[in-house]
């Protein structure tokens, strides 16, 4: 278990609002930190802004007609809201998009190899990171002259996540990596970002709808709710939290309850946001 | 073998050289399209300007002579140098490049995100503004372009051809200017594959090619990628004009070349480099065999609809083009 007192806070979002067209407020005030060498959860459910909070940071809400208008976004001691997500990537921050968004019709290695367009290391280095994916990911390796667009969706969500470490990232925004993905491959790409985490040091943030599999892995959660981040704390103490078994996890001490009760819930978040 | 055959086998190697031209104005407009979905109306006019500008710095003109004259009350016209070919030709292609950033920062820099149509018309207004700065800047006269690429029909050709026939035979008559297109033209086309398939920039540009969001999010600068593409158009804009314009002098009409083109593309697909270059051989030797053979029953003349009935066709039955990219779909 990460130590969260000791460990030094690498990216601090301290309350964003994003907006989409100049019109539509998806993110109302957000604030998250996360630590180094850790894995940090973001949790909610459709449109809940996960994804808009990851593209935030990455700064990939440009190309998308979104803009941050308040807040503000520190990676190490510097404000990166202004940067061009290139200048992110070379800072060690890089995105791993909602639905893989693999290049189709190259082959899975050229994929890999587009993950390091960023480096100025020589070849060699390339290629040792290049092995060291490989050897995550020996399934990629079986494919790896096979054009991306004909694999599976397992393998594809690999390649995205091999080609982001092709950058040498210290970061990586892990955008629902379970997403449209069997329960065994789900556990297995997250034993794999647990691999990652721990033996080679990357420090994760993750958006994911599956709140079960995410606190089971992650060491700190958000959970956000349109917009809002509506609790927060170590991924064991949400995972116990009776709201949270009720409404994420679909467990509840008292059976199944009335809408009476949901409205009740609402009535209590308030307080929370 | 018998005179006809051998007549038909000159057709179709002109047709062969012709159509490598046609495959190299196509081929502009396929790197563009291909990385940024814009359809380059202006590729013709950029071919015509890189081909004005050549000739312009060979001899020595001073840019904006008219416009300055008029408003200092000077009276320049050449700096009173001429430029060796190749130094020319590299100049130019430092002003294509330039152009390539100039097009990209201050048109489609702010237009990214738009609709395909809203780019297209930028294109066309971009075309309309090249042709009038070519002719402010180097004049509207017919010029003559002379890089010192040979003329005339190849002897070495005729006299190693001469022996297929008979006695009135006296071999393929192949000009020297279309060899020397054709080359150059192969060689263009194979540093542009190797280009694409094995170097960093290639592969990024193949990436911004498939997904833009993608490429941004592993940090492909998408500005860098569109000025390399326009650049890249722009040199085989470049090559086209000067093939073209040694041919048939530098003017106006250079710019239509790339209407040939179009029927190139629908046969061959936009996004597929090597379908520009076998449709635009198809189309070449196809019109040439089809005014050949067809031609003299209808009055001649076909040439000129020929390519255009063909990809007509082909947008009815194969509207992809022969190569053109499937998109792959998973179920």
């Amino acid at each position: 278990m990460l130590d969260e007192a000791q460990t030094e806070t690498l990216l601090e979002v301290s309350n964003i609002e994003v907006i989409y067209n100049h019109v539509i407020l998806v993110l109302k005030g957000v604030s998250l930190k996360v630590p180094k060498g850790g894995i940090t959860a973001l949790l909610g459910g459709n449109g809940a802004g996960k994804t808009t909070t990851l593209k935030a940071i990455s700064n990939l809400l440009h190309s998308e007609r979104g803009a941050v208008t308040k807040g503000s976004i520190i990676y190490r001691g510097e404000r990166v809201q202004e940067l061009s997500p290139e200048a992110l990537v070379r800072r060690g921050v890089i995105q791993v998009m909602e639905g893989r968004h693999c290049f189709e019709h190259l082959t899975i290695e050229e994929n890999l190899m587009t993950g390091a367009y960023t480096r100025s290391a020589g070849k060699a280095a390339v290629a040792a990171d290049l092995e060291m994916v490989y050897t995550y990911f020996p399934r990629l390796r079986e494919r790896r002259k096979s054009q991306a667009g004909y694999t599976s969706g397992g393998e594809q969500q690999m390649c995205a996540i091999g080609r982001a470490l092709m950058s040498k990232p210290e970061t990586i925004l892990l955008d629902e990596p379970s997403m449209g993905l069997a329960p065994q491959l789900v556990e297995e790409i997250f034993g794999i970002v647990k691999d990652l985490n721990e033996r080679e040091g990357v420090s994760f943030l993750l958006a994911e709808q599956n709140t079960n599999v995410a606190l089971r892995f992650a060491h700190h959660g958000y959970i956000l709710e349109s917009g809002r981040v509506v609790m927060e704390g170590p991924a064991a103490e949400l995972r116990e939290n009776p709201d949270v078994k009720e409404f994420y996890l679909g467990v509840s001490d008292a059976g199944r309850k009335s809408f009476r009760d949901v409205r009740s819930y609402r009535r209590r978040k308030r307080w929370l946001a | 073998m018998s005179a006809d055959f051998l007549y038909m086998i000159e057709v179709v190697i002109n047709g062969l050289m012709a159509g490598v031209l046609y495959a190299l104005v196509a081929l502009g407009f396929v790197l563009i399209y291909k990385a940024s979905g814009i359809f380059n109306y202006a590729q013709g006019v950029m071919a015509l300007f890189g081909a004005l500008t050549l000739v312009g710095i060979m001899e020595g003109q001073v840019p904006f002579a008219h416009i300055i004259n008029a408003t200092f009350g000077t009276d320049l016209h050449q700096f009173g140098w001429t430029v060796p070919a190749l130094l020319a030709i590299l100049l130019t292609v430092g002003v294509m490049i330039l152009l390539a950033w100039m097009v990209h920062t201050f048109v489609f820099r702010h237009l990214v995100g738009q609709e395909p149509i809203i780019l297209f018309m930028a294109t066309i207004g971009l075309a309309y503004f090249l042709e009038g700065i070519g002719d402010l800047m180097w004049g509207s006269d017919i010029k003559t372009l002379d890089v010192g690429i040979p003329q005339g029909g190849s002897l070495w050709v005729e006299n190693l051809s001469s022996g297929l026939g008979g006695e009135d035979f006296y071999g393929f008559f192949i000009d020297k200017l279309d060899i020397t297109a054709s080359v150059v033209a192969i060689l263009l086309v194979a540093g542009l594959i190797a280009f694409a398939q094995y170097t960093k920039q290639g592969r990024a540009m193949r990436a911004v090619a498939d997904d833009h969001q993608a490429a941004l999010s592993v940090g492909i600068s998408l500005n860098f990628i569109w000025v390399l593409v326009w650049s890249l158009a722009g040199m085989v804009a470049l090559v086209a004009g000067i093939m073209w314009g040694a041919k048939s002098g530098v003017q106006f009409s250079l710019s239509l070349i790339a209407l040939k083109a179009l029927p190139v593309l629908m046969l061959g697909g936009f996004t597929s480099i090597p379908g520009a270059i076998v449709g635009g051989l198809i189309i070449g030797v196809g019109e040439k065999l089809f005014e050949y053979t067809i031609g003299p029953m209808i009055g001649g003349a076909t040439e000129n609809w020929f390519a255009y009935v063909l990809a007509l066709l082909f947008l009815v039955f194969r509207p992809q083009g022969l190569f053109g990219e499937r998109i792959i779909e998973r179920v």
